[in-house]
């Protein structure tokens, strides 16, 4: 044991954790006002370690004793994640400013959270996956409740730390069980213990585990606290929460569930079809009522989780791959929808109610363009990018016999059209009751603009995504 | 015979003042039954040879935690009475699901076995107790094996720190902050002025 573990794979994150620290340190020694820089210096950190990532990744490697793997697919998950949370960030810069809410601790603690997304994607064992995902879930209590003047954020940030907490239990507990059967909580040491079954036990663990990170993607029936929370925290930060921890505890479940568990298909698979079915049917139904844009996108979420879902219900490598392109997609449509919403002011103040969005194609012809694409895409209208996530996931469950789901999965996303289109709507046909405000960031209509043409463009390129989330499908499963 | 005997006297008192802590109605009770509590959770892991864990679990929970408790009962003027009014309410939902979890245990335990190579895996990382103590054991293993996890934990706890003083330090202006700097570098010619007073003039 005197030889030191190979570094070299976990490069990527050794350099966040660091820059996060040294960040830190820049804003508790520089006495003025520091946001806006750490914020820019944040983001350069999390490009350079999005170059890093393939960088240091060649095939699968193992290190830290088979705690932490990486692979095709945690390359291809971190890069989702530092995009993620690098557009949320560069989102969130202008609010912070606006809103005088300036503190340089706001970009070290995304920092943070993204530090733990990563650990969580290459977890290798189960004390890892932990405290990764406690890394990143501490991170993001402390962000709902960032704004701590507003008593709906304080209490927004108690309710997911209290649930959250609760769900990490249910984890620890899983985990325990799991450990009791194998005595061992490397991965591939669990496998290996699978492999002829396994007993009642094991099931029961497996089974609080999965209801844990299914708190943490939101799916039914674990999903009490998610339109709370996206209305409560703040706008930038309910960004933030809707797409980087989402892809990242999603992709810490793929690896759990195919890797350790992966000869346990038969036991599992039953659960997370239920899951998924539930999350669609809900998500459909309960964001028809909203008025609150922002908690219906808190419903949409719940729904895009459920048909994401359905790819890993299927459990080969091409229902993986269907999950990693809905992923990858579904980034950029919620970043592009929240950097609409951010820009969404009046008298300087932040709207969330639909209703204000009256007229906006008159006042804002491009940006009201832009959320109709984002809309159209995400009630899955071909040719936008949202109709081919969808596109790949039903395929692949078509493929293993899965019609049912498939066909339930056709039914809600047309259900949930309904409110996509009310958007559009009201935005093209509504008389405007008052203006909402121009020019707000430059930052937020490139952010805009950006992800609109990728989700509008994707027909013309879908080979290099699917190709790439075919190869980090492949990697997951040993080929 | 002397060891089981012990055994069953602090596994007794624990439960029992387990049971204590939940019911009982003064909350400084309540918290001074779970100091209790841990006292007798520490003897039973002496028993079992693991003194470090023993130690630790009076140091760190009794010593801080339950104490930390202890301020925030007597500090926080809390109705306890009316935190109790939906006990009743929710008692047949509670222990439904406390029924099908002892349901779920049971089953677990009726039906459980080991896998075959959990031995195996079990005994290769830990070093002979005969010949280490156990915090030189727990030491050498949290350096090097699972040195990995303890540098997440080290950050998780940093993110406790940033967190804490995010969402509480508040800068107050009118504060009358002492500067020691400034006192100390005081002279004498900054604060002593010497006058001649003439006789029957004053200044």
């Amino acid at each position: 044991m005197s030889e030191l573990p190979n570094f070299a794979p976990a490069l990527p994150e050794i350099f966040i954790a660091l820059s996060a620290i040294a960040l830190l340190l820049l804003g508790v020694f520089r006495k003025d006002d520091t946001t806006q820089g750490i914020s820019a210096l944040a983001i350069v950190a999390m490009l350079f370690a999005g170059l890093l990532v393939p960088a240091a990744a060649g095939g699968r490697s193992v290190t830290f004793g088979g705690m932490f793997v990486v692979d095709g697919f945690s390359v291809f998950a971190k890069i989702l994640v530092l995009l993620a949370s690098g557009f949320t960030l560069g989102m969130s810069v202008n609010w912070l400013v606006r809103e005088k809410l300036g503190r340089f601790e706001y970009p070290v603690l995304v920092l943070l959270a993204t530090l733990g997304m990563m650990l969580m994607i290459s977890a290798n064992n189960l004390i890892a996956l932990y405290l990764g995902l406690e890394l990143q879930s501490l991170a993001l209590y402390v962000l709902a409740a960032y704004q701590r003047d507003s008593g709906r954020a304080t209490e927004a940030g108690l309710k997911y730390f209290v649930l959250g907490s609760l769900a990490s239990g249910m984890l620890l507990y899983g985990s325990s069980l799991i450990y009791g059967f194998a005595g061992s909580t490397g991965f591939d040491a669990l496998a290996r213990s699978f492999s002829q079954g396994a007993p009642i036990g094991v099931i029961v663990g497996v089974v609080f585990v999965l209801a844990a990170i299914a708190f943490k993607i939101s799916a039914v029936p674990f999903h009490m606290w998610t339109p709370d929370v996206y209305e409560g925290a703040p706008t930038p930060v309910t960004a933030f929460f809707a797409v980087g921890p989402k892809i990242a505890a999603f992709a810490m479940l793929v690896r759990v569930m195919v890797g350790p568990f992966g000869d346990l298909t038969h036991q599992w698979s039953q659960v997370i079809v239920f899951i998924s079915i539930a999350s669609m049917v809900l998500g459909a139904f309960g964001a028809i009522a909203q008025n609150n844009i922002k908690r219906m996108m808190a419903y949409s979420s719940i729904g895009h989780v459920g048909y994401a879902l359905i790819g890993l219900a299927v459990g080969d490598q091409v229902g993986i791959r269907g999950v990693l392109v809905y992923l990858a997609i579904y980034l950029f449509m919620n970043v592009g929808t929240f950097a609409v919403i951010l820009s969404m002011r009046q008298k300087g103040r932040l709207m969330e109610g639909i209703d204000d969005l009256a007229g906006y194609s008159r006042s804002h012809p491009m940006t009201a363009v832009a959320l109709a694409v984002f809309m159209l895409s995400m009630a899955g209208i071909p040719p936008l990018a949202g109709f081919w996530g969808k596109f790949y996931v039903f395929m692949a469950a078509i493929d293993k016999g899965y019609v049912g789901l498939a066909i339930i999965g056709v039914v809600t996303s047309v259900v949930s059209a309904f409110y996509y289109l009310r958007i559009i709507k009201v935005m093209y046909f509504d008389e405007p009751v008052e203006v909402l405000d121009h020019g707000t960031g430059k930052g937020l209509s490139f952010i805009v603009a950006v992800n609109a043409v990728l989700v509008a463009l994707f027909i013309f390129a879908p080979s290099s995504l699917v190709s790439s989330a075919g190869t980090a499908a492949a990697a997951l499963f040993g080929g | 015979m002397i060891q089981a005997l012990v055994f069953y006297l602090f596994a007794a008192v624990a439960v029992a003042s387990g049971v204590m802590v939940i019911s009982a109605r003064n909350p400084v009770h309540a918290v001074l039954f779970l100091i209790l509590t841990f006292f007798n959770a520490a003897g039973l892991f002496l028993l079992c040879g693991a003194e470090f864990l023993a130690m630790v679990l009076v140091v760190v929970y009794v010593g801080a935690v339950a104490v930390l408790f202890l301020f925030v009962v007597m500090l926080l003027d809390i109705n306890y009475l009316k935190l109790r009014e939906g006990f009743l309410q929710y008692l047949p939902t509670g222990a439904l699901i406390g029924l099908v979890l002892l349901a779920e245990l049971l089953l677990v335990f009726g039906s459980w076995k080991f896998a075959p190579d959990a031995p195996l895996s079990v005994g290769t990382h830990v070093p002979d107790p005969a010949v280490v103590t156990n915090t030189d054991a727990i030491g050498r293993l949290l350096y090097t094996e699972y040195f990995y996890l303890f540098q997440i934990a080290g950050l998780v706890l940093l993110v406790a720190m940033i967190g804490t003083i995010l969402l509480t330090l508040r800068s107050r202006t009118g504060v009358r902050k002492q500067k020691i700097s400034s006192q100390v570098t005081r002279t004498k010619a900054d604060s002593v002025e010497i006058r001649k007073v003439p006789s029957g003039g004053g200044i």
